[in-house]
């Protein structure tokens, strides 16, 4: 019973196979999965909308959106239907075919990374040998449409918002692939089913997840750094900072090509957190082997969710940082830190099994992480702030 | 040669044609990814996945981007209003003809001494990474010293004249 819940939808998916002709089976299944993967992450991002200005609505002391169905949870429905019914407005100036074509490209290349996440026992579309390259490459191809919009759009808050989002996710996809390179390392393989299965076992009842190893730790932290900046969220997200830019990249998008950029954004950070839980914190697995009775996908979607909850928790406390702290803190503080925890890995691996290998390699980054903050911080003047009202 | 290669090569043809054919310089630049794009399909068509994801991480995703900043940050980037050749067309296709005979000579020449109906496996990650760091680490070596003096040489570049780090 308990084993059939964990694999419901893969044999649900099996019945409705078995109505095809034998030859057409193999097609069906990809194509079921494929619609699975399109209607639930859409569903998820409707939900997520809400959970969003809701939960920023707590953070900043008022109610939210309250006003359709009961407590506001109809709402997506009504955002939905408006930017449906809107008039899709195209500037006359603006180029046309990259105008129409650049919010398609995002959604495509964002949907695409969702092929070879690991969302639960023998839930994975693509099991590909390279499956983390492929979706790093997937990854790195949304920064075009970033720009297609904002060049096409002739607008120049848009060109400026597009360059600035590009510059952004450029600098800072060096740290995302380095961060995620001492994983590889220590699993020995891209096949992100072989890293989930590389973390998936207990000892005295305690999970071997990255997460709970010093160069786990430190790679998470630049992975979460990394993939804030990556998908534009505060406090980076100078690429559509209100208050300068109207709305970045997308100031002359309306209706539902502006919903699909929104779209294209909610879903780089599902996909982009579902990878962070396969990487660090054992995709589908259960945290305690007394836990293993709880289906995988609902750990995999708990967990995805839960990062979801620090990004929204994250935008409503954390101020925008200014573009010259954006770059400085890529490349002078994240990046060597990257590299030292790629080395601190190796490190580990042949100091082999023991006490040594904890003590040396937390040493390491936690020096490394101290003696770099006050290097930087050396030269500014840090004191209190001095408040100035209209003098 | 199945459905799959004729599309990614139909795709790499045109977008590479477009990327030659086109007036505005912007367009000419998106075309191009649209050539990378059919050459990672291609590549992918062949059970080569590194080489394939790689096109895409490191053309579409990096090499594009940089080309594209380069038409927006230098002069003339205007879109010209008396077609988009120059008046040394002939010399540049040319060379590129000859080009384009003499590999297509060397490819055709090469087939005929290779074994034929040779069992083409697919290579995957792990073996090219076992190659790179155990057989070619030397090589490896060379170009990460090359690529890490030309990234030294661009900072030193970007330096204001008078040293002052900015």
């Amino acid at each position: 019973m308990i084993k059939n819940l964990d694999q419901i939808f893969l044999l649900f998916e099996h019945w409705i196979v078995s109505f095809l002709p034998v030859a057409w089976r193999p097609m069906g299944a990809i194509i079921l999965s494929v619609l699975a993967i399109i209607s639930i992450f859409p569903a998820l991002f409707a939900l997520t909308t809400v959970f969003e200005r809701k939960g920023l609505g707590r953070i900043q002391n008022r109610i939210g959106p309250n006003r359709v169905g009961p407590l506001g949870i109809f709402q997506p429905i009504a955002d939905g239907i408006k930017s449906l019914t809107k008039e899709d407005i195209v500037p006359t100036s603006a180029d046309g075919v990259v105008h129409f074509l650049a919010p398609i490209v995002q959604v495509l290349a964002v949907f695409m990374g969702f092929a070879v996440l690991p969302m639960g026992r023998n839930m994975v579309l693509a099991d590909m040998d390279a499956g983390l390259l492929f979706y790093f490459s997937m990854g790195a191809s949304t920064e075009l449409s970033v720009f297609m919009a904002g060049w096409s759009s002739r607008n120049k808050y848009s060109l400026l918002g597009a360059m600035r989002a590009v510059a952004q996710m450029i600098s800072y996809e060096v740290t995302l692939l380095l961060s995620a390179v001492p994983v590889v390392m220590i699993a020995g393989s891209l096949s992100l089913t072989k890293i989930v299965a590389a973390q998936n076992y207990y000892t005295h009842g305690l999970p071997h997840w990255y997460i709970f190893t010093p160069w786990g730790l430190a790679g998470f932290v630049l992975y979460a750094i990394a993939t804030t900046a990556e998908t534009n969220r505060s406090p980076f997200d100078l690429p559509e900072g209100e208050s300068e830019l109207v709305a970045g990249y997308h100031t002359e998008y309306s209706g539902f090509k502006f919903a699909l950029f929104f779209l294209g954004e909610y879903l780089a950070m599902f996909s982009i957190s579902g990878m962070g839980a396969t990487l660090f914190f054992g995709g589908w697995a259960a945290p305690f082997p007394f836990l293993e009775w709880i289906p995988s996908w609902i750990w995999f979607f708990s967990k995805l969710m839960l990062s979801i909850f620090v990004f929204i928790w994250l935008r409503g406390t954390l101020p925008r940082l200014r573009q010259d702290q954006l770059m400085n803190f890529a490349w002078k503080f994240i990046l060597p830190l990257c590299l030292l925890n790629v080395l601190v890995t190796a490190l580990w691996h042949f100091l082999g099994v023991g006490w040594e290998r904890w003590v040396f390699c937390s040493l390491i980054l936690a020096l490394a992480y101290v003696l770099m903050g006050l290097g930087g911080m050396r030269g500014m003047k840090v004191g209190p702030r001095r408040y100035r009202y209209a003098e | 040669m199945n459905i799959a290669f004729y599309v990614s090569a139909v795709l790499t043809l045109a977008g590479a044609l477009a990327s030659v054919l086109l007036k505005n310089k912007v367009h000419c630049a998106l075309a191009l990814t649209v050539a990378f794009t059919g050459l990672a399909f291609l590549f992918l068509n062949l059970n080569a996945q590194f080489a394939g994801f790689a096109e895409i991480m490191v053309y579409v995703g990096a090499v594009a981007i940089l080309v594209v900043f380069a038409i927006l940050l230098i002069k003339g980037s205007e879109t010209p209003l008396h077609g988009a050749f120059s008046r040394s067309w002939p010399i540049g296709a040319t060379i590129a003809a000859g080009i384009f005979a003499l590999l297509g000579w060397a490819v055709i020449e090469s087939a005929s001494h290779l074994p034929k109906n040779t069992p083409t496996h697919a290579v995957t990650v792990d073996q090219i990474g076992q190659a790179l760091v155990y057989r070619y680490v030397l090589p490896l070596e060379v170009v990460a010293i090359l690529l890490t003096v030309a990234l030294i040489g661009a900072v030193i570049i970007a330096l204001h004249e008078d040293g002052r780090t900015q």
